[in-house]
C-alpha cells in the first residue's frame, strides 16, 4: 500500500469512525435547519422565500464543525510531526485529509441538504442542484476551512478562531453557491463559479495549510 | 529604499525624523483638504451633504491601501523572515481595521441623509465589511497564538490568503449585487466630479494616506521598543 493510500484510509478511518463521525455535522445541520421555523414562523410562504438561502447558510456553518479536530488532533499526539517526517511532503497530507474530511462530512451533508431545503419549502425541481452545489460546496469549505485550521493550530482558542478568519474567506463561496441552488436565470453560472473556487481552493490551499503545520510545529 | 531600511538601526533613526514630518503634512493636507471642502459651494442634488465625501472617500481608499500595506509586509516577513516586516505587518492591522470601520462609519453617516437608511446591501459597502473581517481575522489570530514568532509566521500566511481571496470577494459581492439588486436606489450615472470637489479630495486623500503612513511608523517603532524590552526584560531575568 501506498503511503498516500495508508494515509488516505486513516484520516478516512479517522473521520468517519470516531465520535459519531459525519451524524454529528448532519446532526447540527438537521437541529439548525429547524430553528429557522421556529424564528421565521411557520407561514410556509416566508419559509419557502428563505429556504435554500437558510439552507447554504447552515451547510456552510455545519462544515466548519469538525474542522477544529482536523489538524489539531495529530498535532497534540505527535502523528502530525511523524507525518511532516514521512515520505509525504505537508502539502498532499494537508490535501489528503482535506478531501477525507469532506469525504466524511461534506458528502453526508449534501445529501442532507436537499432534505432540509425541500422541508423549508423548496421546490422539489431544485434537488439534483442543491445536491451537486453542496456536494461543491462542500469541498470548498473543506480545503478553505482546513487552511484555517491549520493556521489556528498552536492557538489557545481553536474553534471560534478558525470561524472567525474562515468565514470572511467563505463570502465567494456562499455568493456562488446561494444562486446556484436559489435557481433563477444565474443558478448555471453560481454552479460553474463555484466548482472554480472549489477547484481553485483545492489547488492552492494545501500549500497555505503546509506552510502553516510546519509553523505551528517548528 | 526598502532595502536600506530594511536594517532595523536605520529604520529607527529614519522614522524617527519621518513619522513627525508626516504628521505635520498630514494634518496640514486634511485640514486643507477641509478648508476647501467647507468652502466649496454645495452641490446641486447632494446639498450639503456631500461633504461627507471628503472624509469618506479617503479612508475608503486607506482602507483598501492598507491591506495591501498588510500583504506586503506579510510577505517580506514570510519569505525573508525579516522581523521587521513582521513588526509593520502587526503594526498595520489594526489601522487598516480602524480605517475600515472609518470608512463604514462614515459611510453610514453619508447614507442616512442620501439613500434614507443607514444601511444597504450594496456591492462596496458589503465587500468593505468583509474587508474590516478579515483584518478582525487577522488580528485574532495574532492575539491568540502566545508564541510572537509563530504568531507573526501564521498571520502572514493568513493575510496572504486573504490577499489573494480579496480580488475573488471584490468580484463575488459585485456579481452578487447585479444579480439581487432588483430596485436601484443609485441614480444611474450621476455627475462627474466637479473640479471644485476634486481639489479637496485629492488633499483629503493625500492627507489621510500620509496620516496611515505616519500611524504605521509610530506603531511599528512601539513595536520594536516593545520586543527590545522583552528581550532586555529576559536577559535580565536570566542575568
Amino acid at each position: 500500500m501506498s503511503p498516500l493510500s495508508a494515509l488516505f484510509r486513516r484520516e478516512l478511518a479517522l473521520a468517519w469512525g470516531r465520535g459519531g463521525g459525519p451524524m454529528l455535522a448532519v446532526g447540527f445541520f438537521a437541529t439548525a435547519t429547524t430553528l429557522l421555523p421556529l424564528a421565521v414562523g411557520p407561514s410556509a410562504a416566508r419559509l419557502a422565500a428563505v429556504a435554500t438561502g437558510v439552507t447554504w447558510v447552515a451547510l456552510a456553518l455545519a462544515s466548519l464543525l469538525s474542522l477544529e479536530r482536523l489538524f489539531e488532533r495529530d498535532f497534540e499526539d505527535g502523528a502530525l510531526d511523524l507525518l511532516s517526517l514521512g515520505p509525504l511532503p505537508m502539502e498532499a497530507t494537508a490535501a489528503v485529509k482535506c478531501l477525507a474530511q469532506w469525504l466524511a462530512n461534506g458528502a453526508p451533508l449534501a445529501l442532507a441538504a436537499p432534505v432540509a431545503a425541500v422541508s423549508l419549502g423548496a421546490p422539489a425541481a431544485a434537488v439534483p442542484m442543491i445536491a451537486l452545489a453542496a456536494g461543491l460546496g462542500g469541498l470548498a469549505f473543506a480545503f478553505v476551512g482546513g487552511a484555517g485550521a491549520a493556521l489556528a493550530l498552536a492557538s489557545r482558542r481553536g474553534g471560534v478562531l478558525i470561524a472567525v478568519i474562515v468565514l470572511p474567506l467563505l463570502a465567494p463561496p456562499v455568493i456562488f453557491g446561494g444562486a446556484a441552488v436559489g435557481g433563477g436565470p444565474a443558478a448555471g453560472a453560481g454552479l460553474a463559479l463555484l466548482a472554480a473556487y472549489a477547484l481553485a481552493a483545492v489547488a492552492l490551499a494545501p500549500f497555505a495549510m503546509a506552510a502553516a503545520c510546519r509553523n505551528a510545529l517548528s | 529604499m526598502i532595502t536600506a531600511l530594511a536594517n532595523p538601526h536605520r529604520f529607527m533613526v529614519f522614522s524617527r525624523i519621518a513619522a513627525p514630518l508626516l504628521g505635520a503634512l498630514a494634518a496640514a493636507l486634511i485640514l486643507g483638504g477641509l478648508a476647501l471642502g467647507a468652502a466649496a459651494p454645495p452641490d446641486y442634488q447632494q446639498g450639503e451633504t456631500v461633504r461627507i465625501m471628503f472624509v469618506h472617500v479617503p479612508a475608503a481608499w486607506v482602507a483598501m491601501m492598507s491591506y495591501a500595506c498588510l500583504g506586503g509586509a506579510s510577505f517580506f516577513a514570510l519569505v525573508f523572515r525579516h522581523p521587521l516586516a513582521d513588526a509593520a505587518a502587526k503594526a498595520a492591522a489594526p489601522l487598516g481595521a480602524a480605517f475600515t470601520l472609518l470608512a463604514l462609519a462614515t459611510g453610514s453617516l453619508w447614507g442616512r441623509p442620501m439613500w434614507g437608511t443607514w444601511w444597504v446591501w450594496d456591492a462596496r459597502l458589503t465587500s468593505v465589511l468583509v474587508l474590516f473581517l478579515l483584518f478582525l481575522g487577522y488580528i485574532a489570530l495574532r492575539a491568540s497564538i502566545d508564541d510572537e514568532a509563530k504568531a507573526g509566521r501564521a498571520g502572514a500566511i493568513l493575510a496572504l490568503i486573504g490577499l489573494i481571496n480579496l480580488p475573488v470577494v471584490k468580484f463575488s459581492v459585485d456579481w452578487w449585487n447585479t444579480l439581487h439588486q432588483g430596485e436601484s436606489i443609485f441614480r444611474a450615472g450621476g455627475p462627474t466630479l466637479a473640479p471644485v470637489y476634486l481639489l479637496p479630495l485629492a488633499l483629503a486623500g493625500a492627507g489621510y494616506t500620509a496620516a496611515f503612513l505616519a500611524l504605521w511608523l509610530v506603531r511599528t517603532r512601539a513595536e520594536v521598543w516593545r520586543r527590545r524590552a522583552e528581550s532586555l526584560a529576559l536577559k535580565a531575568a536570566l542575568a
